[in-house]
């Protein structure tokens, strides 16, 4: 049960990726398309993939009915999906994103992302990509036969598959999070723990509960 | 320039600030619960971490909880297997959890307060959107989700935007029929969901100051539905009076402490807020919300709103909520019937709500057809209730008398509307399916509820009557 879900526990160090891409034809997908409210409930990251973009996959018994780009075949251990403008928008939920990473997704790329899920994104090392409406349209077309593979060089900001290298932009403080593969524990940690002690050490005595004897 | 309350406590808990606008903040005390917690613990121990404050770490069951026989197993497994989960990762981690079958559970906002856990002057942290609730003690609290829950379990701090702060002055003695709830419903009906959106509200003002500390906990537990960050009141002599020999507050030497610091919590002549509001609830009547969202409110008096009478643009959300809500527009409030009555939830389900919905009920009896049930916010408040006599005034009505939990205000538990019922309810939120799918919730204080209980359609308590609290005959039972 447990055997992959402590990589994205904690992320890794995102630098070079190799994968093949993954087509998704749809623009607007909000959070509740890529995991469904009714799946909120679970108490394990673990095993979330099953029920990614849940209504797009199963059919109203509940079957996997196999049509959905990442059920097909041709697309099997794809890590990166390519969507449209306006991915991750809606509700702030952080499933969306454990639900891609279980399913093995490591980057989207689109033209435009939901705020929350970008920032839920990089905390969880998941990257978004974001790229001109013209070159996510192409991406996505040539993706359509399961014959991409991407390159995605964080370092250099760069992503490339056989024709040229297509540059990206990404915000410093997100770019330096992914690289060093620390979460915001880690970061916090390994910054502020000497603010957080002399807090603590200036804490008066009844700042901490102490049960009455009864 | 003088300092308000809350930057007083920011500045007093602040201990970084980063170029993007981020700010590092200590967290006194964390309440976790059995809902959004299980992934945060999954995560601190996929990376082999620990809680590193378990001493200021507390952990409650409500969402999810029954609120019938205790001592029978829990039926839902998803239920089941959320509160085991949570007993297993607070065993694990070292923190103590008010459990099902603990007396002192209850809904995480009404037991730190009740059990001297929230102080006045710290910084609350839980996972749930209505913690501005304490902020009636004047705490700093706020609400985060999963990921900042986990951040707070591993390194007691939180990264978040200062909140802009705005000042809310209500004004004028509340008139016999309205209460706080009403008071913060009519702020909502008029700043709408979105007026607070962004900044921590500050309450003061002649209403405020006269209000019990439970008062002050229901106007601030429901800001959060005009859109607030968080709340705060200012912290007087009846807040610190609360906070006397409960369970967990701090007694002898510490509460001299304690005390030199809380009396210094007050907002400067001259503090500065980015907005500022006033209210005259002098004239106030109880308020009623007919629609699907707490800003669809009007006076019981009035009428439900026609199609297109609202302004212009917000004539196609007036049309939806009608429909889903199952009404023409323009029928009177007080003719609108309900099947389900609900008195409970963080809003209003403390002991003095028990006594206002006790007021209308007592000598009286639930309509033909009317479920109606009081679900206590806390197992203590029930105890309590029970020992002044409350529960039997509302079993001799004709109300079911619960154990304590969220209940029908999120309808995770078995409590769920069916689909079309009609609900008059205490709780905070009105949203489409949020007590059930289907169902249809009406806003309301404990006294107009336990009026529409009593009347089998929404009812005025004036009209009803209201018994004076001594006419109760409320005597301690031991
Ligand atoms: S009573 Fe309702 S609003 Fe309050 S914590 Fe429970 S679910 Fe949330």
């Amino acid at each position: 049960m447990s055997s992959n879900w402590g990589w994205f526990a904690v992320p890794r160090p995102f630098t070079l990726l190799e994968g093949k891409a993954a087509p998704l034809d749809s623009d607007d997908v909000d959070t509740d398309q890529i995991i469904p409210a009714q799946f909120l409930k679970v108490t394990e990251k673990a095993g979330l993939r099953r029920y990614l973009f849940y209504r797009w996959r199963y059919d109203e018994s509940g079957t996997l009915t196999g049509k959905f780009v990442l059920d097909r075949q041709e697309f099997a251990g794809s890590k990166v999906l390519v969507a449209g403008r306006n991915f991750g928008i809606g509700s702030s939920r952080e499933n969306a994103v454990w639900a891609l990473l279980d399913a093995g997704i490591c980057c989207v790329v689109a033209s435009s992302f939901g705020d929350i899920f970008y920032s839920n994104a990089s905390k969880n090392g998941l990257l978004c990509v974001k790229l001109l409406a013209d070159a996510v349209t192409s991406l996505r077309h040539r993706a359509k036969g399961g014959e991409l593979s991407l390159t995605v060089d964080l370092a250099s900001q760069t992503i490339s598959g056989g024709g040229d290298a297509v540059h990206f932009d990404i915000e410093r403080h997100i770019k330096e999070r992914l690289l060093s593969g620390a979460d915001d524990i880690g970061l916090t940690m390994g910054t502020y723990e000497g603010e957080i002690k002399r807090y603590e050490l200036g804490a008066p005595r009844y700042l901490v509960p102490r049960r009455r004897a009864s | 320039m003088g300092e308000s309350v809350f930057t007083k406590i920011w500045n007093r808990h602040l201990l970084a600030e980063r170029p993007d606008g981020q700010s590092l903040i200590y967290i006194d005390r964390h309440i976790t619960h059995e809902v959004t917690s299980p992934l945060a613990f999954e995560s601190l121990r996929a990376a082999g971490r620990r809680v590193r404050r378990a001493d200021l770490t507390f952990a409650t069951m409500d969402h999810n909880v029954p609120t019938g026989d205790r001592s029978a197993p829990v039926a839902d497994p998803m239920s089941a297997k959320q509160m085991d989960t949570l007993s297993a990762n607070a065993r694990q981690f070292g923190i103590l959890c008010f459990d099902y079958a603990s007396e002192l559970q209850g809904i995480s906002h009404v037991i730190g307060p009740e059990l001297g856990l929230t102080l006045p002057g710290i910084t609350v942290a839980c996972g749930d959107s209505h913690t501005s609730t304490h902020g009636a003690l004047g705490a700093l609290a706020l609400g985060i989700g999963t990921s900042e829950g986990e951040h707070v379990f591993a390194t007691q701090t939180l990264w978040i935007r200062r909140p802009k702060e705005m000042r809310i002055a209500l004004d004028g003695a509340l008139p016999n029929g309205a209460s706080a709830k009403d008071a913060v419903m009519r702020v909502i009906r008029s700043i709408g969901t979105g007026g607070a959106i962004g900044h921590a509200v500050e309450f003061g003002g002649s209403t405020v100051e006269a209000m019990t500390v439970e008062e002050r906990m229901t106007i601030a537990n429901m800001i959060i539905e005009g859109g607030a960050r968080t709340a705060i009141v200012e912290p007087d002599e009846k807040v610190f009076e609360s906070l006397k020999g409960t369970e967990f507050g701090p007694a002898g030497e510490d509460w001299d402490d304690a005390m030199d610091y809380w009396r210094t919590l007050k907002s400067d002549d001259g503090a500065a807020y980015d907005a500022s509001l006033s209210f005259d609830v002098g004239g106030l009547e109880p308020q009623v919300s007919w629609g699907t969202n707490p800003a669809m409110t009007v006076g019981v008096s009035e009428s439900v709103p026609r199609p297109g009478e609202v302004g212009q643009g917000e004539r196609d959300s007036t049309e939806r909520a009608l429909k889903y809500m199952g009404l023409d527009g323009g029928e009177a409030v007080t003719s609108i019937p309900i099947q389900r009555v609900f008195i409970g939830s963080c809003t209003n389900a403390r002991l003095s709500d028990l006594v206002d919905a006790a007021r209308v009920a007592k000598g009286r009896s639930v309509a033909k057809g009317v479920r109606a049930m009081v679900v206590p916010g806390s197992q203590m408040v029930k105890r309590e209730a029970e020992r002044l006599g409350l529960d039997r005034i509302f079993l001799e009505a004709g109300f079911e008398w619960r154990n304590s939990g969220c209940s029908l205000c999120i309808g995770m538990n078995e409590d769920k509307l069916d689909y079309g019922e009609r609900c008059a309810a205490t709780s905070n939120r009105n949203f489409e399916n949020r007590m059930g799918p289907g169902g249809r919730t009406h806003l309301m204080s404990p006294l107009t509820a336990a009026a529409s209980a009593v009347a089998g359609t929404i009812a005025d308590p004036r009209q009803v009557g209201i018994l004076d609290v001594e006419q109760l005959g409320m005597v301690r039972r031991a």
